[in-house]
C-alpha cells in the first residue's frame, strides 16, 4: 500500500476507473458534491481504438475498439476528469468528481480513506481469489518415457 | 444488380411483428436477462465481441438476445451499433506480458517459469451431456496466488537466439481499417487487425488447410495466456498516461519451423493471435494463418489459398460475407428477366440449329 501523504493522481485516477462502479456508488454516497459543482462536459459514450503489439511485443497493429465513458467536472475549484471502460455514466460521473475532489487539500485525505483506499482494497482482494482459483489449476505434466 | 421495388409495406410490418413473436418465444417462460447471457453465455459474448470489433459485454448480450443467438447477426448488429458513437481516440498497445493470468499452457515446454495452469477450459471435459448441471461446483482457491510475473515462454528460446525476434523497431502508425480501404500488398499489423474481426469458422477452415499440407508450417503451441489485462490511454487533457478499466483476453503464440532464407538463418519464427474474451480457438487459427501470410517475407513459396492474402483478407469478414450472399434475396427481377429473355432466344435458335443440321453435328455440340 501507498503510504506517501499524498497519492499521486494517475494512481487515484486508474482505481476510481477499475474500481466496480457498485461499490464506488457506495463509497462516494458519504461525500455530498460540493456546491461550485458544474458538469463541464457531460457524461459521454464513446469509442477508443484498442492496440495490440504483433507477437504481444512487436509493432503496434490496431485490434478492434472498446466502448469508455468520459466526464469533466468542476467541483470545489478543481477540475476532475474521468475516462471509464464501459457505458456506466454513473461510473464516470462519480470517477471525475472524486477525481476533482481528491485534487482538494482539505477534502483528500477523508476522500482516501473512505473511498479510495476501501476500493483499492476491494480490488486488490477479488484480484488476488481470482488469482488463487486459476493457481488451483496449476499442473505438474510428467512425461512418460517409453522403451524402458 | 437488384432494383428497388415499391410496395409490401403491410407484409413487412407483419414480418417483423412475426420475427418480434418467435424471438420472444413462449412468454409463459421469463425472458432472457442480459445478465443471464454475459454471465452463462460468456463465450458467445466474447466471440460477438471480437467479431463485431467492439468490446463491451452488455451490448453484446443485447446483440445475441435481439439476434435470437444468430451470432453472425448479432456481430453484425454491434458492428451496425459501433457506427453511431464517437471516436475518442487510440489507447496505448495492450501488454499482455503483464496479463493477470487465468490459464497458460504451452505445448512446446512441460517446465515453463511460472507453470501450466489450466483455468475454465473444456479440453478435459470428455464431451458427455451433462443433465444435471444445475449443481455449481465451488473451487477452493490455492493457497498462494499465481506469480504476478509470468514470463513470456517463447523468451525461453529467444535467450538461445533459436526464434526470431520481434521487436517495436520505429513503431509505426499502423492501418486502421474502420478509416481506410483494405489494399494489397497489406503488411503485418494492417492483417492482424482484419484476422481480429475475421470470422472465426473461415479462419478455423484456412488453419487447418495449412495443417493438412497446404502451406506446411508444422506449428507448436508455444503458449496460450488468457486473462485480465489493463486499458490504458493517455488523454490530451491530462498529458500522462491512466488505466480506464480492465478487458479479458486470449493470446497465442504459435512456433514454426523455418529453413531459413532471405537472408534469415534457420530459426523458429511466431504466429499471432489475439482475441477478446476467451477464445482460444480463434486465437490458435489466427496465429496459424497469420504465420501462413508472412511467406513472402520469409521467402517461402506461396502456393497455398492461407497463403494468398488477397484470398483470405478479402473473405474473411463475416459482415460482409453474409451481406453479399445474403443479398441474393433481394429483388433481382429485372436482371431475371433479361436472363430469361436472353435464354428463350438462345433455346429458339438452338431448336432451328438442330433441325437444318444432321443429328451427328448436333451430338457434338455442348451448351
Amino acid at each position: 500500500m501507498d503510504t506517501s501523504p499524498h497519492l499521486a493522481r494517475p494512481h487515484w485516477m486508474s482505481l476510481l476507473a477499475q474500481a466496480d462502479p457498485a461499490e464506488l456508488v457506495q463509497a462516494m454516497g458519504a461525500f455530498a458534491p460540493p456546491a461550485d459543482t458544474a458538469w463541464l462536459r457531460p457524461a459521454q459514450t464513446g469509442l477508443y481504438m484498442l492496440r495490440g503489439r504483433v507477437g504481444g511485443t512487436g509493432p503496434q497493429f490496431n485490434f478492434g475498439e472498446v466502448t469508455v465513458t468520459r466526464c469533466s467536472v468542476q467541483a470545489g475549484g478543481h477540475i476532475g476528469h474521468a475516462w471509464v471502460r464501459g457505458s456506466d455514466t454513473r461510473h464516470a460521473e462519480l470517477a471525475a468528481l472524486a477525481d476533482a475532489m481528491l485534487q482538494d487539500a482539505d477534502r483528500h485525505a477523508s476522500l482516501r480513506m473512505q473511498v479510495v483506499e476501501p476500493l483499492r482494497r476491494a480490488l486488490d482482494c477479488r484480484r488476488d481469489e481470482a488469482s488463487r482459483k486459476a493457481a488451483a489449476s496449476k499442473v505438474e505434466f510428467f512425461t512418460v518415457v517409453r522403451g524402458e | 444488380m437488384y432494383v428497388a421495388v415499391k410496395g409490401g409495406e403491410q407484409a413487412i410490418a407483419r414480418s417483423l411483428e412475426l420475427l418480434a413473436e418467435a424471438r420472444r418465444g413462449d412468454t409463459a417462460v421469463p425472458e432472457l436477462e442480459l445478465a443471464q447471457i454475459r454471465g452463462q453465455l460468456r463465450l458467445g459474448v466474447a466471440r460477438v465481441m471480437q467479431e463485431g470489433s467492439l468490446y463491451d459485454e452488455e451490448l453484446a448480450a443485447l446483440a445475441i438476445r435481439q439476434a435470437a443467438g444468430d451470432m453472425l447477426e448479432a456481430i453484425f448488429l454491434l458492428r451496425a451499433y459501433r457506427t453511431t458513437l464517437p471516436r475518442f481516440g487510440y489507447t496505448l498497445p495492450l501488454d499482455t506480458t503483464a496479463m493477470r493470468v487465468r490459464r497458460r499452457v504451452s505445448g512446446t515446454f512441460k517446465d515453463i517459469p511460472g507453470g501450466q495452469v489450466l483455468g475454465p477450459t473444456y479440453d478435459y471435459t470428455q464431451r458427455l451431456l451433462d443433465f444435471d448441471a444445475a449443481v455449481a461446483a465451488e473451487v477452493a482457491p490455492a493457497d498462494v496466488p499465481l506469480p504476478s510475473d509470468m514470463p513470456r515462454v517463447l523468451d525461453l528460446l529467444d535467450a538461445e537466439a533459436l526464434i526470431e525476434r520481434i521487436e517495436p523497431g520505429s513503431d509505426p502508425e499502423p492501418v486502421d481499417l474502420t478509416r481506410e480501404p483494405l489494399m494489397f500488398p497489406a503488411d503485418r499489423a494492417t492483417r492482424l487487425q482484419n484476422l481480429s474481426r475475421g470470422d472465426e469458422g473461415f479462419l478455423l477452415g484456412m488453419a487447418y488447410s495449412t495443417q493438412r499440407g497446404y502451406a506446411e508450417s508444422h506449428p507448436f503451441a508455444g503458449e496460450i495466456r488468457m486473462g485480465e489485462v489493463d486499458v490504458r490511454i493517455c488523454p490530451e487533457e491530462l498529458g500522462f498516461a491512466i488505466e480506464i478499466g480492465s478487458i479479458v483476453l486470449t493470446e497465442c503464440q504459435m512456433i514454426n519451423q523455418f529453413h531459413g532464407g532471405n537472408g534469415v538463418p534457420p530459426q523458429f519464427t511466431r504466429g499471432y493471435g489475439l482475441t477478446m474474451g476467451e477464445g482460444e480457438r480463434k486465437a490458435m487459427a489466427m496465429a496459424l494463418v497469420d504465420r501462413a501470410l508472412r511467406c513472402d517475407e520469409l521467402a517461402e513459396p506461396n502456393h497455398a489459398p492461407a497463403q494468398n492474402q488477397e484470398f483470405v483478407l478479402s473473405h474473411s469478414d463475416s459482415v460482409e460475407a453474409s451481406g453479399f450472399v445474403q443479398h441474393l434475396k433481394l429483388p433481382h427481377y429485372v436482371d431475371f428477366q433479361a436472363e430469361l429473355s436472353l435464354l428463350r432466344t438462345l433455346a429458339a435458335q438452338h431448336a432451328t440449329d438442330a433441325e437444318e443440321q444432321p443429328l451427328s453435328a448436333a451430338g457434338g455440340q455442348r451448351s
